[in-house]
């Protein structure tokens, strides 16, 4: 911790190796929020025929 | 709600301020007890997160003032509040951009929601000030390299003889009282907005213009 960070360097991008993981990790949990069913929440087709 | 004064003060601005409230932001638009169906997503807690984040913030920021630098680097109760401090700033800065996204993929300036919009991006900006005062005010070696660097970028602006990096006071007292109050007011603002609107609706929904709120 405190060292500083590792950078990957590619062409022009420079960024920081956590910088580049916590911006992973967020396209993948908004990924997630997409796709994940939300707690007792059912589909719009199961809510219709509940009427 | 029923006004109690009649329409004889119409004269008055107060009369006029209370008619335009009841108007345009009624009980159940303030305090909703049902959300239209497409709210159910974990996309719309991303914004929920952030207030929770920014409550976090604010707490702990509350009590590193109370106690002060020496406590908050030397203590270990210190270094605790500390890290929730920096820690619950990075969970609201994630979850804001996350929220960002979402609204942006959904295109949440539709249907008269501009205004809901600006407020958010406007609150991000004040929000990035804010972390970087933040930044500047951690009275440590970081925060001395952070400020002596910065000082180049901020005078190449033009601005760097009203805000200097290098004034610790200014920048702990923008710190401290003058974003927080920013910050909270905008982001009061902007829940506002959204009841009084309502949550945006889908792109393809057909029936949008008549669901507000519900």
């Amino acid at each position: 911790m405190d060292q500083p960070a590792g950078y990957l360097h590619w062409g022009f991008i420079l960024i920081s190796w956590p910088n580049l993981l916590l911006i992973g990790l967020m396209v993948v949990l908004f990924g997630l929020a997409l796709i994940l069913p939300f707690p007792g929440h059912g589909s719009a087709t199961e809510r219709e025929k509940r009427g | 709600m029923k006004s109690r004064v009649g329409d004889d003060s119409s004269g008055s601005w107060t009369a006029a301020t209370r008619r335009q409230l009841e108007r345009r932001l009624p009980w159940e638009n303030l305090l909703p007890d049902r959300q239209p169906f497409w709210v159910g997503s974990w996309v719309y807690v991303f914004g929920v997160v952030t207030i929770a984040a920014l409550v976090w913030v604010i707490a702990s920021g509350t009590i590193l003032a109370l106690f002060g630098p020496q406590w908050w680097h030397l203590s270990r109760a210190g270094r605790f509040f500390n890290s929730l401090h920096f820690w619950s700033v990075q969970l609201f800065f994630v979850f804001m951009v996350l929220h960002l996204w979402g609204q942006y993929f959904m295109a949440s300036w539709r249907e008269g929601r501009a205004p809901t919009w600006m407020v958010g991006a406007v609150t991000f900006a004040v929000s990035i000030v804010a972390a970087f005062t933040g930044y500047l005010s951690q009275q440590n070696f970081d925060s001395q390299w952070i400020a002596v660097n910065a000082k180049d970028a901020v005078n190449s602006t033009g601005i760097g003889g009203f805000f200097n990096v290098l004034n610790f006071g200014q920048m702990y007292g923008l710190h401290v009282m003058l974003l927080p109050i920013g910050i909270t007011v905008l982001v009061a603002l902007h829940i506002v907005q959204v009841r009084m609107k309502g949550v945006v609706p889908p792109i393809d929904d057909g029936k949008s213009a008549t669901s507000k709120g519900r």
